[in-house]
């Protein structure tokens, strides 16, 4: 599950949505084509109603596409029942969100551990990890706390802790830092980059936070529900210098 | 390298019952409010039977002066017995109704602010069976608390009323087997009102893409 940086871990071709509203119809995607290697750090950027947030859905086989197809480790997620999906989202995929989406009723390391009693481990394994990912985030001493007696910095490392649980081989975050202040921000920035340097973890991440290209190998510009333009890490440093 | 996808366990009961009941445990005073409606329809019912109960068990041990008091409030026996009258049972059956519509619009609110916690559910691997079983055990227990709270509130209101009007008598002659049965069927009939009230909800809520539960407002 690590990245030798040639086979594709993501796969969407020519991928539309469509919602309906009322009578109206919004093209949220309008045809987006994009091979995401594994191991690679990828930022999509974008305005706010740009179709990020629905791309993040797609590769992340939370939402059906109205057409094109989604791949996944070159499999085909359309063709999935609904087991082999629930498997997917369980170990292949770890989710960040903007409002952290950690169970309010549950402490950290429940949150944590969630996604390893979905996948059948034991509870001595499952606790024994579900520390080690708090310490890892370093949020160990706070365990037994529950999200709303955590800052909003600690639960997203809550968050980061569990999308680690089952050692995903991709991570989606959507807006991580959109709900943090600038140092926070910057902490799960620097928290996931160590992460897809260290474990090889293949990092998308939907964002408009400046901060997230400067550690991106990759950048998707989207606008108006199509890919703009896609950047490489070289020639970043130019165009940033260029837009800001 | 081949990477096949894999297919999600089905969660033992043993762990579905363990965060159903954590889950319901948290959200205590929140249930109870969900429950109201149940617990006083269940509060009638076993009220209204529970009176009947009460004079059944008094009335043979009851001594002339005692008997004619019990007539005199309006209690006529038919061939000896206190039962349910016609209006009585009416009354029953309507409150269980007006009860069911309220319990399925509380068990509707009640999954509905849940539905962005059943979207990241689904998002850490959760099938749709597990979010069904989750609300049917809370649901159950639910049902099995507030019908328990509801028959003894109604069978204790019954007893404590009687003892005042009648006396002594009342408490030494309490027919505790009767009413114990009582206790079991209205307990079991609120689980099952529970459960009603919550099929609908349930199952839109397991059926949801996770996208779609994750949008809405809490």
């Amino acid at each position: 599950m690590n990245g030798n940086g040639t086979h594709n871990v993501v796969r969407l071709v020519d991928v539309t949505k469509v919602f309906r509203m009322g009578q109206e119809e919004v093209h949220a995607l309008r045809g987006v084509t994009l091979e995401i290697k594994a191991g690679e750090y990828m930022s999509i950027m974008g305005p706010s109603g740009s179709g990020k947030s629905t791309l993040f859905n797609m590769i992340g086989a939370l939402d059906k596409p109205t057409s094109g197809r989604v791949f996944i480790d070159e499999v085909d997620v359309a063709q999935l029942d609904a087991y082999e999906l629930a498997w997917l989202r369980c170990r292949k995929i770890g989710y960040i969100f903007q409002t952290f989406n950690l169970i309010q009723v549950m402490t950290a390391i429940e949150n944590v551990t969630l996604p390893m009693i979905f996948a059948g481990m034991g509870r001595d394994e499952y606790m024994d990890k579900g520390m080690e990912l708090l310490k890892l985030v370093g949020l160990a001493e706070r365990f037994q706390h529950k999200p709303a007696e955590l800052s909003g910095g600690q639960q997203q490392r809550v968050a980061v802790a569990r999308a680690l649980a089952n050692d995903p081989a991709i991570i989606l975050a959507d807006e991580p830092t959109g709900n943090l202040d600038l140092t926070t921000g910057e902490e799960i920035i620097s928290l996931l980059k160590e992460l897809s340097q260290q474990r090889g973890v293949t990092i998308i991440s939907a964002t408009h936070d400046i901060k997230m290209i400067n550690v991106s190998d990759r950048v998707v510009w989207i606008r108006d529900g199509r890919i703009d333009r896609i950047e490489d890490r070289e020639k970043l440093q130019v165009s940033v210098g260029q837009v800001f | 390298m081949a990477k096949t996808i894999d297919r999600q366990i089905v969660l033992p009961w043993r762990q579905v019952i363990r965060i159903s009941f954590n889950a319901l445990r948290a959200r205590l005073f929140r249930s109870m409010i969900t429950t109201s409606t149940l617990v006083l329809a269940v509060a009638f019912l076993s009220y209204t039977f529970a009176v009947y109960a009460v004079l059944e068990g008094l009335w043979p041990a009851a001594d002339v002066a005692l008997q004619d008091k019990i007539l005199a409030t309006g209690f006529t026996p038919t061939d000896g017995h206190f039962g349910t009258t016609a209006k009585d049972r009416w009354l029953v059956v309507l409150s269980l109704l007006v009860c069911t519509v309220g319990i399925i619009n509380a068990q509707l609110m009640a999954v509905t602010e849940r539905f962005r916690e059943i979207g990241t559910l689904k998002c850490l691997g959760a099938l749709d069976s597990f979010v069904i079983k989750l609300f049917v055990l809370e649901a159950a227990y639910q049902g099995f608390l507030g019908g328990a709270a509801g028959s003894v509130l109604g069978v204790g209101t019954a007893v404590l009323t009687l003892w005042a009007r009648f006396g002594f008598p009342v408490i030494s002659h309490v027919p505790a087997v009767s009413l114990g049965v009582l206790f079991v069927k209205s307990s079991a009939l609120a689980v099952g009102l529970s459960l009603i009230g919550v099929m609908y909800p349930a199952w839109v809520a397991a059926r949801m893409q996770p996208a779609i539960a994750l949008r809405s407002e809490p």
